[in-house]
């Protein structure tokens, strides 16, 4: 049997319920054999529906969706070699662990001996041997998506998709069962796209985040890339970790642009050869660990920017404190400053800081509609 | 240091033992109040129903009132002998097998239609309207209806026709709401887990929605063969010239007056005893046989 590969390209592949509205509008992308590929984004944005169309389970209003480089569109899931974990998993109820994972080996009509013998391999693989014989309600959420994860493998599929698999989960067990889906996936060796609106997982487990808005891609790559560089003001928000704030330019000089306001009259912010002139509003992102605070009055060096701001609240984190500074008027500006710094010279609300940062890892963003909350 | 935590846990035990067993002391008035109430209405709903079996088990000089006379078998003899107290064997026999028809019917039917009522489809309230509509329209009325257009088109009423007809109006609406309920609790994913694992849809339908559902349409079985076989209104005027049980009895409460009535109600009652006592039993026995497979 040739090995099939897994890669999943989607050409111009579009979604509309009623015709009237799309809820996925026209996007290409491609995701390579054996990556683990995360959508990202809130409710409502289409990710689930991509997920479903690339399943089997929802049928395209345009477009083409290329597995292994071959059009599946039109052909039942067994026929596209993907398998589903369904959000809240799906497992039949009047059916123990064992039957419920070898339910695909019985619909292909394998004798009872042979499908035991794969399933309990399965069953063993995902360590769920002495619960073989329980029914779904008697196990516990991650004992489920064990289940429901065995399940889907055993048809042996080149893409497994997963919707929202760790929402039905109390925080600790999502982070366990993060880890064991990463592993499952290090050993099957396949591609799975898993749909999540939780930034966290998505950069926790993916080579690959696509967030998206509104049944569009805002920004595919690596999880580094996406979160450290991001394209713009919606995929920084959504991702989180940044300050993200406007302001009209002023002049620009070499690549730093400068503002008027001021406010802002120490930022500079590297524009590289984006197209930016004198009088337009630009977005601009910094790193919340990136931001230092000073006392007032303390010389800055001469390649930093900084903004005179007040601080509003001090939470502490543990490893390190989020202080929020009224800095930017309706933008939200925090700075992460590293637990031990903060307490040699603690700051209280109401104090008067200086927030620097060391002006080229301010980052200029694309023009964007901000997301709407 | 260690002294603190421990009277904590003192006081907290003394408070637990208080809130989980209020009842050591005496029960509150109102206890005795409601539970002499509940056994009124216990005796007001089984009283009349039991003086009939006790007067059923008289012998040969028994009346239609107590005081008992004499205990035996007597009368349910006569029931089954005796020619003057009408054709009970026959009519027996013709409600048993009507009601496993509109039984099987009802089964199928509603199971269709609740797997048809999953989605939305176009005209779907007005569908589901006119079902209503056949239970609450008056029993008698629409039984001398279904009668007059069997007479206006000259056909003749019998129990395989009009009858059974104007029984499926009263037991359909009824499966069908039942299904509806146990559909509510079905999670449309299994059928999509199933066909994402390959199952074609009659084995989807075979291997995961029946057995699901099996527990509901043991329900919707239940209420279509007693509702049946207790049918009075609808039949009364469809029947045709041979009684259905109801009927029967209905005719011998205005001419017989011997306790071989009661007996026949006995009768009539063991067997639907037998029959709720079946059904509850294979629902007993479906999820007996799952956890049995589970432990």
């Amino acid at each position: 049997m040739a090995v099939l590969r897994g890669d999943i390209e989607l050409a111009g592949l579009t979604k509309s319920y009623d015709g009237v509205t799309t809820v996925v509008q026209g996007i290409n992308l491609r995701i390579p054999d054996g990556a683990y590929c995360c959508f990202l984004g809130p409710s409502g944005c289409g990710k689930t529906t991509i997920l479903r169309m690339i399943a089997g389970h929802e049928d395209p209003t345009g477009g083409e969706i290329l597995i292994g480089g071959e059009n599946v569109v039109g052909l039942p899931p067994v026929a596209r070699g993907t398998a589903m974990m369904f959000q809240s998993y799906a497992l039949f109820p009047h059916l123990n662990v064992r039957d419920n994972i070898g339910f695909a080996l019985r619909i292909r009509g394998l004798s009872k001996k042979d499908r035991n013998r794969q399933t309990d391999a399965m069953i063993e693989k995902v360590r769920l041997t002495e619960l073989a014989d329980r029914l779904p309600a008697q196990l516990s959420g991650g004992q489920q998506q064990r289940v429901a994860l065995a399940r889907a493998a055993i048809t042996e599929p080149r893409v497994l998709l997963l919707d929202e698999p760790l929402s039905a989960l109390d925080e600790q067990l999502r982070v366990r069962m993060r880890l064991e889906l990463q592993r499952m996936q290090r050993d099957l060796g396949i591609t799975f796209v898993h749909v999540t609106h939780s930034q966290l997982e998505a950069i926790a487990l993916a080579d690959m985040v696509v967030v998206m808005d509104r049944g569009e891609i805002r920004q595919a790559g690596a999880a580094r890339d996406v979160y450290a560089t991001p394209r713009d003001r919606y995929v920084a928000e959504f991702l989180g970790g940044q300050n993200v704030f406007a302001g009209r330019v002023d002049a620009i000089n070499g690549d730093l642009a400068s503002f008027a306001s001021p406010q802002m009259k120490h930022i500079a912010v590297p524009v590289g050869s984006a197209p930016v002139s004198t009088g337009d509003t630009i977005d601009i992102a910094v790193r919340r660990d990136d931001v230092g605070l000073v006392r007032p009055g303390v010389d800055v060096a001469a390649d930093t920017s900084w903004l005179a701001s007040r601080v509003l609240a001090v939470e502490y984190q543990g490893n390190f404190v989020k202080v929020m500074l009224d800095a930017t008027g309706t933008d939200e500006f925090i700075a992460y400053i590293p637990e031990r710094t903060f307490f040699r010279d603690p700051y209280a609300i109401g104090d008067v800081v200086q927030a620097t940062w060391p002006s080229h890892l301010a980052r200029l963003l694309a023009k964007t509609t901000a997301l709407t909350a | 240091m260690s002294a603190v935590p421990q009277s904590v846990a003192v006081a907290d035990a003394r408070v637990t033992k208080h809130a989980i067993a209020p009842s050591r002391g005496s029960r509150p008035w109102t206890f005795y109040v409601l539970a002499g109430l509940f056994t009124f209405y216990v005796i007001a709903l089984y009283g009349p129903m039991i003086c009939i079996y006790i007067l059923s088990f008289q012998d040969v000089r028994g009346g239609l009132v107590f005081p008992m006379k004499g205990l035996s078998l007597h009368w349910f003899v006569d029931l089954f002998t005796q020619v003057r107290t009408g054709d009970v064997k026959g009519a027996f026999d013709r409600s048993i097998k009507l009601a496993i028809v509109v039984t099987v019917i009802t089964v199928v039917v509603s199971f269709m239609s609740a797997m048809a009522f999953r989605r939305r489809f176009p005209g779907d309230n007005i569908v589901f309207a006119l079902m209503i509509g056949s239970l609450v329209a008056p029993g008698l009325v629409l039984g001398i209806g279904v009668g007059l257009l069997f007479n206006a088109i000259g056909i003749e009423t019998s129990p395989y026709t009009s009858a059974l007809g104007a029984q499926l109006s009263w037991t359909l609406p009824f499966g069908v709401l039942v299904m509806f309920a146990v559909m509510s609790r079905f999670n449309p994913a299994w059928e999509e887990a199933a066909r994402d694992l390959g199952a074609s849809t009659w084995q989807t339908i075979r291997l995961v929605i029946l057995p699901v559902l099996a527990p509901g349409l043991v329900a919707v079985a239940l209420f279509g063969f007693t509702l049946s076989y207790d049918e009075f209104a609808r039949t009364l005027q469809t029947a045709g010239p041979q009684n259905t049980l109801p009927l029967e009895i209905w005719s011998m409460t205005l001419n017989v007056t011997s306790p071989s009535l009661y007996a026949l109600g006995t009768v009539t009652t063991i067997i639907s005893f037998l029959i709720i006592g079946a059904a509850l039993g294979t629902i007993v026995f479906i999820q007996k046989r799952r956890g049995a497979r589970a432990s």
